[in-house]
C-alpha cells in the first residue's frame, strides 16, 4: 500500500499503526444485505477487515475504538459519480469530465483526479469511501476509461486506474454519432470489429489520425474491453435499448457489460437477469424526463432486484460530480416504498447494499470493497443514527483502515455566519 | 422606507380603482370635471379553478404540525366543505363524517413549492416543450409564465404523489434580467392553465442577478456582459417603469388621452403599485445587497430572494428589509455563485429571524421538500441549534403561502383556510415517509391505497407504466 506512507504523513497525528483498528460495541452492518448484528466488532489489520461480527475477539496490540452501540457499517460505494474530476461544474476550467478531443476510448481519467476537490472532501465527510469515476461522452459514444478512487485525505487516490469504459446508447449515444441509434450501433460495431484487428496485429493497424473513427490509441485503450478484461459501462435506459445492448454479447462474447441508468429495466429485468448483466441504476427517477425513460418508476430497482439482477445505485446525470451522498438518502427512500401499496422497494439491508456491496459487485469488485467481509479494504464508517436515516452523519470514517479528517470548506463558513454580523475585525479576520 | 413608499402607492392605486368604478364625485365647482380613464384589464387570464366535491373528513390521533409553528399530538383536524373547520385535542365526528384513525402518523397542510418550473419546463424535457426562458432579450417582463404552462406536465403528479404538494408558482426561468410573470397554480389537473390557477393569488415578477444574464447575454455580444451590467439594464428599465406608472396612474384618475399600452411595463408598474410580488432569483450576498438597495431607490419591494444561497451571510441585512429568502438544503458547487452553499443556511436565517422557506426549482427535488427541510433541521442540530418539527415545517408551508401572498387562505391548518392537508404514513421529516393521502380544499386527490386516486396525466395515458406507482 504505497498510500500508507504518504498518509502517514499527512496525518501525523494518527499512530504509526493506523492502518490497524478495532471497532466494537457496534450496530454492525456488514453490507451484503445480511441482517444487522448488535454488540458487534470489526478488526482492520494492514487496512484489510480480518473478521466482523459477533464476538469477535480482538487480537492484542489493536486499537480499540467502542462504538457505544452506534452504526457500523462499511464505506458507501458510489456507484457512478464523476467526482474528483470537478470543483464546480459551471466553471470550465475546473471542469476536466469532457473534451472535444480527437481521442475518445483512450481518454483515461487519471490524470484530471484531484484527490483535493471540494467533492472528496465533502463526500468524505459524509461516509463515502470509494467512487466510480466515469468520464463524459462527447465526440464519439465512447467517453473514455473511468478509474475506482478512493476520497482519502492523501495525494493517491486512484485504487484502480483504468478500471472499465465508459459508453453512451440511447439518446445521447445517437446524438454523438450523429443524430441516430443505428448510427450508434453501427459506430459501435465498426468499432469493435476495428479493435478486433488492431488486437491481431497491433503493428499493422493504420493510425488514420484525427479523421478516423477510431485512432490507434482508442483501439488500445478497447482491446481490454473486447477481451473481457475491463468492463464497458453502457449508459442506456430505454427497455428495447436495453436489449440492443444485451444482445452485443451475441457478437462480442467475452464483453463484461454493465448497465448504467437503466430507467425501464424493470420492464426487461427477466431477460437482464438472464444475460447475467448487473446494473448501477438511478434510485428516484420516476418522470418521463425523456422518450426513453417513459417506464420510470422508483419501484424499478425493487422490481430488477426481485427479478434477480444484480443492482447497486449509481448516479447519472445527477449532479454526480458532487453530490454523491445523496445516495444514502436514495437508498433509505427505496426502504420507503416498503410501506406503499403496489410499490417494490428493498429492505433496509438490501438498501444498504445497493450503495456498498452491489456496486463493488457490479463492477467486479465485490471482493476488494463493498463489505465487511474478510479480505475486504478497511474502507469503514461510524455513524450517529441511521446511515439511510436524514440527518444522521458519519463520525469516523476510516479509509484502508486509516482514520480520515472530515473537516470541510462548508463548516469553516457556518463557523464564520453562524452569527452573521460583523464583529471588532471584518469576517474575512474570523477562522 | 420602501413600505411607506409602497403604501403610498398602493393607495393611490386604490382611488384609481375606486375612482374608475363610476364613482363620480358630485362636484359643485364650475370647471367640467373631466372622466376617469379606463383602466385596462388586470385579470384577463382569470382563474376557472372549482375545487372537487370532498366529504367532510376527520383526522383523529394524529400528530398535527399547524404550519405556523404550533403542533398537536395525538389531536384531530376536521374539514368539511373545503374548508378547515377545527384542529384540536379531540373533536367529536359530525354525523356522516368520513373517520380515519391516523396512529403514528402525522398530519400537515400540504406543502407550498414557491418555485417549480412544472408546466413551463415539463417532462418529457424536449425541445418543443422548452418554454420556460424567452432567452431573445435580458428584459422580458411582457411574458407571461401562464402562457407556456402545460396543464399535462406528468411532474405534477409525482409532486402530489410523492411531496404532498398542493399549491406551486410556476416561474419563468432566469436567462434574463426580468424574467416574466409568475403563476401560482393548484396542484389539481385540469384541461387548461386557467382550471389550475390560484384563485385570487397575486401576480408574482421573475427577476435574476448574477451568472445567468450575463453569460446568457454576453454569448451573445450584447448588454449585460457583466455584473455592473446586470444592475444599469435593471435601473435603466425602473426608470422608464417609474415614468410608465405615472402617465397611467394620472391618466386613470384624471382621464384624457390614454397613453401608449407596453405590456412590459404593466407588470413593472403592477410592482411598483405593490400589487405583483418580486421573486428574484440571486445567489449572492453582496449582490442580494445592491438589488435591495435598488428597490429602495426605485420604490418597489423585493419580495423573495430565491436559491440565495448566502443569504445566510446576510442574515439581519434580509431580516431588516423584510425580504424573505427561499433556499435548497444541499445544492452547491454547481457554478461559481453556488460555491458558498452550506447545509445551515436555512437555519441561520431562522436563527437571525429572517423570513425564510425551502424551494426545490426541480421536478424532482419538488417530491421530497419535507426531507430537504429534514436535512437542515438535522444540520442545525448538530451546529446546536435545535429546531422542533413544528417550526421546520413553517417553511414548506406559512412561510411560502406568506411569499406568494396567499397566507389568508392556506399554508396552515386554521378554521376557515382552504382544506390544502397532507396524511403522512410516517414522521415526515423520516426518509421512510410518504404521504398517505392528499387532499386540496378536501377534495381527496391521492391516495396511497386506492390505485384510482392516482392521477394519470394525458400523455401518460396508454405510454408505459400507466397507473404505476411512481
Amino acid at each position: 500500500m504505497k498510500r500508507l506512507l504518504l498518509a502517514a504523513i499527512a496525518l501525523t497525528a494518527l499512530p504509526a499503526a493506523a492502518q490497524t483498528v478495532a471497532v466494537t460495541n457496534a450496530k454492525l452492518v456488514i453490507g451484503d444485505g445480511s441482517a444487522t448484528v448488535e454488540g458487534g466488532t470489526v478488526v482492520v489489520r494492514d487496512g484489510r477487515v480480518i473478521a466482523a461480527g459477533r464476538g469477535v475477539a480482538v487480537p492484542a496490540g489493536v486499537p480499540v475504538v467502542d462504538a457505544g452501540g452506534r452504526y457500523v457499517t462499511p464505506g458507501i460505494f458510489a456507484g457512478f459519480t464523476r467526482m474528483g474530476i470537478v470543483e464546480v461544474d459551471g466553471v470550465d476550467e475546473t471542469n476536466d469530465t469532457g473534451a472535444n478531443s480527437p481521442f475518445n476510448a483512450a481518454i483515461d481519467v487519471v490524470p484530471a483526479v484531484n484527490p483535493r476537490t471540494s467533492a472528496i472532501t465533502l463526500n468524505r465527510a459524509e461516509g463515502i469511501t470509494r467512487a466510480v469515476v466515469a468520464p463524459q461522452a462527447r465526440g464519439s459514444i465512447f467517453a473514455g476509461q473511468g478509474a475506482i478512487i478512493d476520497l482519502g485525505a492523501d495525494m493517491d487516490a486512484v485504487t484502480k486506474p483504468r478500471a472499465f469504459q465508459f459508453m453512451e446508447y440511447g439518446e445521447t449515444g445517437a446524438a454523438r454519432a450523429g443524430g441516430s441509434r443505428p448510427a450508434a450501433y453501427a459506430m459501435l460495431r465498426n468499432i469493435l470489429f476495428e479493435v478486433r484487428d488492431y488486437a491481431r496485429n497491433p503493428a499493422s493497424f493504420a493510425d488514420r489520425g484525427k479523421d478516423a473513427l477510431l485512432t490507434r490509441a482508442d483501439a488500445q485503450a478497447l482491446v481490454p474491453v473486447v477481451n473481457g478484461q475491463v468492463p464497458l459501462l453502457v449508459h442506456v435506459e430505454r427497455a428495447s435499448d436495453i436489449l440492443v445492448i444485451l444482445g452485443l454479447k451475441r457478437e462480442v462474447p467475452a464483453l463484461k457489460l454493465v448497465l448504467v441508468g437503466v430507467s425501464e429495466g424493470w420492464t426487461v429485468a427477466p431477460q437482464i437477469a438472464a444475460a447475467g448483466v448487473p446494473v448501477l441504476a438511478s434510485a428516484l427517477a420516476d418522470l418521463p424526463a425523456s422518450f426513453e425513460q417513459l417506464a420510470a418508476t422508483q419501484s424499478n430497482i425493487g422490481r430488477m432486484q426481485k427479478a434477480g439482477v444484480t443492482v447497486g445505485i449509481g448516479m447519472i446525470n445527477d449532479d454526480e460530480a458532487r453530490q454523491a451522498r445523496l445516495v444514502k438518502q436514495y437508498a433509505g427512500n427505496l426502504v420507503a416504498l416498503g410501506k406503499v401499496p403496489g410499490a417494490s422497494g428493498l429492505d433496509w439491508g438490501q438498501a444498504f447494499a445497493a450503495i456498498s456491496s452491489k456496486p463493488a459487485e457490479a463492477m467486479g469488485m465485490g471482493g476488494e470493497f463493498g463489505s465487511l467481509r474478510p479480505g475486504r479494504r478497511g474502507d469503514i464508517v461510524l455513524w450517529d443514527g441511521d446511515p439511510l436515516e436524514i440527518g444522521s452523519a458519519a463520525v469516523r470514517v476510516y479509509i484502508d483502515g486509516i482514520e480520515q479528517p472530515l473537516a470541510t470548506r462548508q463548516d469553516k463558513l457556518k463557523q464564520r455566519y453562524f452569527d452573521p454580523k460583523e464583529g471588532a475585525l471584518p469576517k474575512a479576520y474570523e477562522r | 422606507m420602501i413600505r411607506t413608499l409602497i403604501g403610498v402607492a398602493a393607495v393611490a392605486m386604490l382611488t384609481a380603482c375606486t375612482t374608475s368604478s363610476g364613482d363620480r364625485p358630485k362636484s359643485a365647482s364650475a370647471a367640467p370635471k373631466r372622466d376617469p380613464g379606463k383602466p385596462y384589464d388586470r385579470n384577463p387570464y382569470p382563474s376557472t379553478y372549482r375545487a372537487y366535491p370532498g366529504v367532510p373528513t376527520l383526522l383523529t390521533n394524529v400528530t398535527i404540525l399547524d404550519g405556523e409553528g404550533g403542533r398537536i399530538d395525538r389531536g384531530a383536524v376536521l374539514f368539511r366543505d373545503g374548508k378547515i373547520v377545527e384542529i384540536g385535542q379531540s373533536i367529536a365526528a359530525p354525523e356522516g363524517a368520513s373517520v380515519i384513525d391516523g396512529q403514528g402518523k402525522y398530519v400537515t397542510p400540504g406543502v407550498i413549492d414557491v418555485h417549480s418550473h412544472l408546466g413551463d419546463y415539463p417532462s418529457p424535457s424536449v425541445d418543443a416543450h422548452s418554454d420556460g426562458n424567452e432567452m431573445t432579450g435580458p428584459v422580458t417582463a411582457e411574458v407571461w409564465a401562464e402562457h407556456s404552462v402545460w396543464p399535462q406536465d406528468p411532474g405534477f403528479s409525482r409532486a402530489l404523489t410523492n411531496g404532498g404538494v398542493t399549491t406551486l408558482q410556476i416561474l419563468p426561468g432566469s436567462a434574463n434580467l426580468f424574467g416574466g410573470r409568475s403563476v401560482t397554480l393548484k396542484n389539481v389537473y385540469a384541461r387548461t392553465m386557467q382550471g389550475m390557477k390560484f384563485p385570487g393569488a397575486p401576480y408574482g415578477l421573475k427577476m435574476a442577478c448574477g451568472e445567468n444574464p450575463k453569460r446568457v447575454y454576453g454569448g451573445k455580444g450584447r448588454m449585460p456582459s457583466t455584473r455592473m451590467g446586470n444592475i444599469a439594464v435593471d435601473r435603466g428599465t425602473w426608470a422608464r417603469a417609474q415614468d410608465y406608472k405615472k402617465r397611467w396612474d394620472r391618466y386613470e384618475k384624471d382621464g384624457g388621452e390614454a397613453p401608449g399600452r407596453d405590456i412590459a411595463m404593466d407588470t413593472l408598474r403592477g410592482v411598483l403599485a405593490g400589487e405583483i410580488l418580486v421573486h428574484n432569483h440571486c445567489y449572492r450576498a453582496d449582490e442580494m445587497a445592491i438589488v435591495l438597495d435598488m428597490a429602495k431607490e426605485f420604490g418597489y419591494k423585493v419580495g423573495t430572494f430565491h436559491h440565495a444561497v448566502e443569504a445566510y451571510k446576510i442574515a439581519d441585512l434580509l431580516k431588516a428589509s423584510g425580504t424573505c429568502a427561499a433556499v435548497w438544503a444541499d445544492w452547491w458547487g454547481f457554478k461559481m455563485e453556488s460555491y458558498d452553499a452550506i447545509e445551515e443556511n436555512l437555519a441561520i436565517l431562522e436563527r437571525e429571524g429572517a423570513c425564510a422557506m425551502i424551494h426545490s426549482d426541480d421536478s424532482n427535488g419538488i417530491q421530497r421538500l419535507n426531507q430537504e427541510i429534514a436535512k437542515v433541521r438535522a444540520a442545525a442540530k448538530r451546529a446546536g441549534y435545535d429546531i422542533p418539527e413544528e417550526r421546520a415545517w413553517k417553511w414548506a408551508a406559512i412561510t411560502p403561502a406568506k411569499a406568494l401572498g396567499i397566507a389568508d387562505v392556506t399554508g396552515s391548518l386554521k378554521p376557515g383556510k382552504m382544506a390544502d392537508v397532507v396524511l403522512w404514513n410516517g414522521n415526515p421529516f423520516s426518509v421512510y415517509t410518504r404521504p398517505e393521502k392528499v387532499w386540496i380544499d378536501g377534495a381527496l386527490l391521492y391516495d396511497a391505497l386506492d390505485p384510482k386516486r392516482r392521477p394519470v396525466s394525458d400523455f401518460e395515458l396508454g405510454q408505459p407504466g400507466e397507473g404505476d406507482v411512481k
